[in-house]
């Protein structure tokens, strides 16, 4: 029964507002770390709700456990209390149907940009000829083609997040989940990646979590952003961003919406780092 | 970084990267042996002037024959007895190798299970520690009494001294991994075989690699060590036979070829390590680190 559930949520569906509709759910989710001396709570009262084929951002002060979030999704950590479901399925432990890009491109040196990407199929078992075809279409999508056969050591920090994007995208995850998978790049590198990423996510239709430090990343490429208090960290707000589906990079910065947007986010974490 | 479009930097990327590239791969494996060889002209170099050396201050009559013979008298002496020192190399590069061999899969499987039992590495380690503390040599007559004259000995010797570079390097590599590709891994949904021969194992290469350079020098000693305490045959017991019978010339012959031995054996273990790991050779050649 589950698994079946399972199987239909990787085909897109409209969102509609049943409980098992949504493509994740936080639900009064709390995280504790017990460490020699205290205990730390990282997060507490989170309660969230994301549609399929939603981008969400997720902004808020280093610490605030943005990064402890995505890893509740995927399985990678257990929450202390609450509840978290993916596609309606209860998550415990790791969880197969995601995606995952981590601010390091964290590439195997010793595989060439091809067989990186590959690797997601090789540890799934998925077929030969249908993984290569696969991959040669992300890397089409995300602009990699003509380095395929170079290894990580040769490619640029935007080159090897491009990478580490294809392996993610390679299974057609349903849900994606990027933990400032830009941090590291320079400023005009990342606006590129930034339109990429937008316009793939456009192409997939897949369901976005993405954590970011930066206000304009975050408003410019989602539906939602989530800003988060410090530590211990839970929702502030939800923003809503009222901008088009099609959004020129240049044309977007200077729309009154984005500037409500950012404006918005900038006064409540300011507030909130002020408060402490 | 200084600022500048991404495609700017694409196109830069590709242009560097095309030479990197082309090198990378070679025609064929003869070509890649032969940049190998060509690496290594300098050392030669410098083994040719300390040969120089040796035969102009022996030529020169700076030191008497009997301390230290000319490299030709030295050289006679292993073409005249040809056989005989065919005979006894054959012997320790047998203890040697074999040494080495086993020194590589105990020390890798016992690496292995102490980096996935953290119970086992604690009883472990201090074990270790204090077998490769004991002075080798010290407890090399043990062996002969327990193991008898044979090779056994010595091979056990060998193995002792090369264990401990090989253990620890090992170790060191696999836990150098990146924690976040054991988390990717994980939500790939990949077994514990999986993780290990696709990403950790590999990963520990270069370690392991550093590790079995040392070994391999380690291992001849280890053999000759075991031949000093009680033997009838092996360059150690050449080298004593001279010894005691204050043959020099003999005892240089036996010197020259046990480290041409451990200079073999190096250099095996450099070339298996330039053709498994090409990723990590070309690393190093960038930053102009050649070990031989």
């Amino acid at each position: 029964m589950t698994s079946m559930m399972a199987g239909n949520t990787t085909t897109q569906r409209p969102a509609d507002a049943t409980t098992t509709g949504a493509a994740v759910e936080i639900d009064d989710v709390a995280v504790r770390f017990r460490t020699k001396k205290k205990d730390v709570t990282a997060l507490t009262d989170v309660s969230l709700r994301i549609e399929p084929g939603e981008f969400v951002s997720i902004v808020g002060a280093s610490g605030c456990g943005k990064s402890t979030l995505l890893k509740l999704v995927s399985g990678l950590l257990r929450p202390s209390s609450g509840q978290v479901r993916l596609h309606g399925e209860d998550v415990r432990g790791p969880r197969r149907d995601i995606g995952y890009v981590f601010q390091r491109a964290a590439l195997l040196d010793w595989r060439t940009a091809r067989r990186n990407i590959l690797l997601q199929a090789e540890i799934r078992r998925i077929p030969k000829a249908q993984a290569r075809e696969r991959a040669d279409e992300l890397i089409a999508m995300t602009g990699l083609t003509g380095f395929e056969d170079a290894y990580p050591n040769e490619l640029s920090g935007g080159m090897q997040q491009r990478v580490a994007l294809c392996r993610a995208l390679l299974h057609r995850p349903p849900v994606l989940l990027m933990d400032e998978p830009f941090g590291a790049l320079d400023a005009l590198t990342r606006e590129q990646m930034n339109i990429e990423l937008r316009r793939i996510w456009r192409e997939t239709g897949t369901t976005v979590l993405l954590v970011t430090h930066s206000i304009a990343e975050a408003v410019y490429l989602a539906n939602r952003v989530v800003v988060m208090t410090p530590r211990p960290g839970t929702v502030a707000e939800l923003i809503d961003v009222d901008l088009p589906a099609e959004r020129d990079y240049g044309q977007t910065m200077s729309e009154p919406a984005f500037a409500r947007a950012t404006g918005r986010i900038r006064d409540l974490l300011g507030a909130t780092t002020t408060a402490e | 970084m200084a600022a500048q479009s991404s495609t700017d930097l694409l196109e830069r990327t590709k242009s560097a990267q095309g030479g990197a590239v082309a090198a990378r791969r070679p025609a064929s494996v003869g070509a890649s042996v032969a940049r190998f060889v060509q690496g290594m002209w300098r050392p030669f170099a410098v083994l040719v002037a300390i040969f120089v050396a040796w035969w102009a201050v022996t030529a020169a009559n700076l030191i008497e024959p009997y301390l230290v013979p000319s490299p030709s008298r030295t050289l006679d002496v292993i073409l005249s007895q040809s056989g005989y020192f065919a005979h006894n190399t054959w012997i320790t590069a047998y203890e040697t190798i074999l040494g080495f061999a086993i020194a590589i899969v105990v020390g890798v499987v016992s690496a292995v299970v102490m980096v996935y039992s953290p119970t086992v590495e604690k009883s472990l380690y201090p074990l270790l520690l204090f077998a490769q503390v004991i002075p080798k040599i010290a407890i090399a007559p043990l062996f002969v009494v327990w193991l008898g004259f044979g090779l056994t000995p010595k091979i056990v010797v060998a193995v002792l001294m090369a264990f401990f570079p090989i253990v620890i390097s090992t170790v060191t590599g696999l836990k150098s991994i990146d924690p976040e590709m054991l988390q990717l891994s994980a939500t790939m949904g990949a077994g514990p075989g999986q993780t290990f021969w696709k990403i950790r194992f590999p990963a520990s290469l270069p370690h392991l690699f550093a590790g079995l350079k040392v070994a391999a020098t380690m291992a001849v000693t280890g053999a000759v060590v075991g031949e000093f305490v009680g033997a009838n045959e092996g360059l150690g017991y050449v080298i004593l036979q001279a010894n005691g019978n204050l043959d020099t010339p003999m005892l240089f012959a036996g010197l020259l070829i046990m480290s041409l031995l451990g200079v073999v054996l190096f250099v095996l273990v450099e070339l298996i390590e330039y053709f498994v790991l090409p990723w990590h050779a070309s690393r190093r050649t960038d930053a102009a680190t050649t070990s031989l």
